[in-house]
């Protein structure tokens, strides 16, 4: 156990947000989910007693009925406002008074970095480096990723759970959201910084960075343990298990939408092409845990191969 | 007291100058009077009244007038949910998110005074910044880890707008707008990053933007790059770059990225961001709670 490597690692100052991010995500979803289970809990009360959901209010929150609905903006958030931009700034002054921003040597394109990382919050692109060629990891993913992002509202038919804290009624939703959030973006970002060491080997925390150290992986491609030679026999044979993939992935997901008598009703409100577009950013999306799981365990490198372009 | 016997004469000629001067600074000494009594109740000047526009008291309308004329502040109801004021519900993330976007223009600001985008002196600038210029340790500072923490704050507010379902109708177009400046804020971070011109900045950038040499089509080293012509010297990553290699027209472009284009394209999404808060209903809750078998199909 190298604690000293362990200790330079986490102290790097560009680190230490992602230090605090191991800590805020957690505490946040801990935060909105135990809401969210409290409001449960009022809704199951709810649905048990229609003559308590005809006059109950419907929330979590103190209320008496003679209170005001609304309150005066100014003062009752404005003081809020002021009180957080109080905190933020405390907060920010002692963090700028005990770390300083980091400065290494001057730019030299002739002394190569090792390892050579993006900012912290790119690390999960870098990372999708190790399972996907720069193309698919640097540019079509991430499109994906924004144009997935911004097409959410439009995929989710789900009318519940608009503007209140709940898990029971948007059980799909939330636990997909946080699979990509948490699983697959803020994981791989803290496998990057914390993990990845010198030529972006794996390191376990406290293990030493050795710059000699290496690896003699074979990752062999799909094809050849199949024993397929020749360009057209290839690629092919890629495109086939290309395409037997999504008809696999699209059917688990169909089968795990359609799971719940409540989700097929949400299901029985989209659209075709609601239901495609969603189809095809979740199984893209696990396309990157069906990566990870061939290179790790079945040492496949690439699943299709053409002279264009590998995936 | 032969002294004073003799100034007497003149002492009276004095006194007579002295009551004339006192008659005639009475008029503006009574000004004065006024003038100190009406600084006891300044709201009634008209310098007051001419930027304050309305008059305070302590009634509701004048708390509403009191935000809803103030340029600033109307960016809020006058009024809000009486839940939603609570720290719980929007956990503030998106305010500290826009505080810290504040708090990165000012201290941006003061730290272009001090940088000049040339590979020949902006590394220097960084070293003459940490060590002479007063607090310019701290301004540096406070710039970089208010960047880091505004990343963070803009994914946990993505992550409440999710978990709270206010994506949900009618506030569908906002989040993708809020998509957007999710894009914009981890970019005005990575074009930041280069202006040190040190090692970080060089190699992360370099690692950033070789993907785009990758790009399908665009990228000189994507699929169908080379059948559409794409070379080192024409494709996405020499635009970006202004250049085939990071170097001092990388500087300059993220230069002019990071503290004019980006900034100017943010705040304009921001305002679009804003602005459908208040047309889309003011926040989305804590909303009363929508049973199963009142959905409508
Ligand atoms: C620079 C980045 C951003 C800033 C400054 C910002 C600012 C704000 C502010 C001040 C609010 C008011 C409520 C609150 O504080 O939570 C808000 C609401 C909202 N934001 Fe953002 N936001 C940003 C990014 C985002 C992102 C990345 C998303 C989603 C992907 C998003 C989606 C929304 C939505 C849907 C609302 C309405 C929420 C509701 O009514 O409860 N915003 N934003």
């Amino acid at each position: 156990m190298d604690w000293h490597q362990l200790w330079v690692i986490i102290s790097t100052p560009d680190n230490v947000p992602i230090v605090g991010l191991v800590f805020l995500v957690p505490f946040y979803i801990w935060y909105g989910l135990r809401q969210g289970f409290a409001n449960d809990r009022l809704i199951a009360q709810l649905e048990a007693d229609p003559e308590m959901a005809k006059t109950h209010h419907r929330k979590t929150q103190p209320y008496k009925s003679g209170w005001a609905k609304e309150l005066h903006v100014w003062p009752f958030l404005l003081r809020m406002e002021f009180l957080a931009a109080l905190v933020v700034t405390v907060i920010l002054m002692v963090w700028s008074i005990t770390l300083n921003a980091p400065l290494e040597e001057p730019a030299n394109p002739s002394l190569t970095m090792n390892p050579a990382k993006a900012p912290w919050y790119f690390l999960g692109l870098q990372e999708m480096l190790v399972y996907f060629d720069p193309w698919m990891a640097g540019v079509i993913l991430p499109t994906l990723i924004v144009v997935g992002l911004m097409a959410i509202p439009y995929l989710d038919t789900n009318p519940l759970g608009c503007g209140y804290y709940t898990f029971k009624q948007r059980k799909y939703a939330i636990l997909t959201f946080l699979f990509g959030f948490v699983g697959l973006w803020v994981a791989m970002v803290i496998i990057g910084t914390f993990i990845r060491g010198p030529g972006w080997m794996w390191f376990w925390p406290g293990q030493t960075w050795d710059h000699n150290r290496l690896i003699f992986e074979t990752n062999r491609d799909l094809h050849e343990l199949v024993g397929i030679t020749g360009a057209w026999g290839q690629g092919i044979f890629g495109a086939l298990t290309v395409g037997l993939y999504f008809a696999v992935a699209g059917w688990v997901v169909h089968k795990l939408f359609t799971l719940t008598e409540f989700n097929r009703k949400i299901y029985a409100r989209m659209t075709l092409l609601q239901y495609l577009t969603l189809q095809m950013l979740l199984t893209t999306m696990m396309l990157l845990p069906a990566k990870i799981l061939l290179r790790l365990v079945f040492r496949i490198k690439y699943v299709w191969v053409t002279p264009w372009f590998n995936i | 007291m032969a002294d004073e016997k003799q100034s007497k004469p003149e002492n009276t000629e004095a006194r007579g100058l002295f009551k004339k001067v006192k008659e005639g600074v009475k008029p503006f000494q009574d000004k004065l009077n006024q003038d100190l009594e009406a600084l006891k109740k300044p709201e009634k000047t008209q310098l007051w009244k001419s930027i304050l526009r309305v008059k305070h008291d302590e009634t509701p309308r004048s708390r509403s007038l009191g935000v809803l004329t103030n340029v600033f502040l109307h960016l809020h109801p006058a009024r809000i949910n009486r839940d939603a004021v609570r720290y719980n519900y929007t956990w503030g993330m998106g305010g500290i998110t826009f505080y810290l976007f504040v708090v990165l223009t000012l201290t941006g600001v003061l730290l272009m005074f001090y940088y000049h985008p040339s590979k020949i002196v902006a590394f220097r600038d960084i070293l003459y910044l940490e060590h002479d210029v007063p607090f310019g340790k701290l301004l540096r500072n406070m710039h970089r880890w208010g960047a880091h923490l505004m990343i963070i704050t803009v994914w946990l507010h993505m992550m409440r707008v999710f978990l709270t379902g206010s994506y949900k109708k009618p506030r569908e177009f906002n989040w993708s707008v809020g998509v957007i400046l999710l894009v914009l804020t981890m970019l005005l971070s990575f074009t930041g990053y280069l202006l040190p011109d040190d090692q970080l900045g060089f190699w992360a950038v370099t690692v950033g933007t070789n993907m785009a040499r990758a790009s399908p089509m665009l990228g000189h080293e994507g699929p169908f790059g080379p059948q559409m012509g794409m070379t080192a010297y024409n494709d996405v990553r020499f635009a970006l770059l202004g250049g085939s290699i990071v170097d001092s027209n990388a500087l300059l472009r993220a230069y002019i990225w990071h503290c004019i284009g980006i900034p100017i394209i943010t705040a304009t999404f921001m305002i679009v961001h804003f602005w459908r808060v208040r047309k889309d209903g003011g926040i989305s809750g804590p909303a009363p709670m929508m049973l199963e078998k009142e959905m409508k199909f």
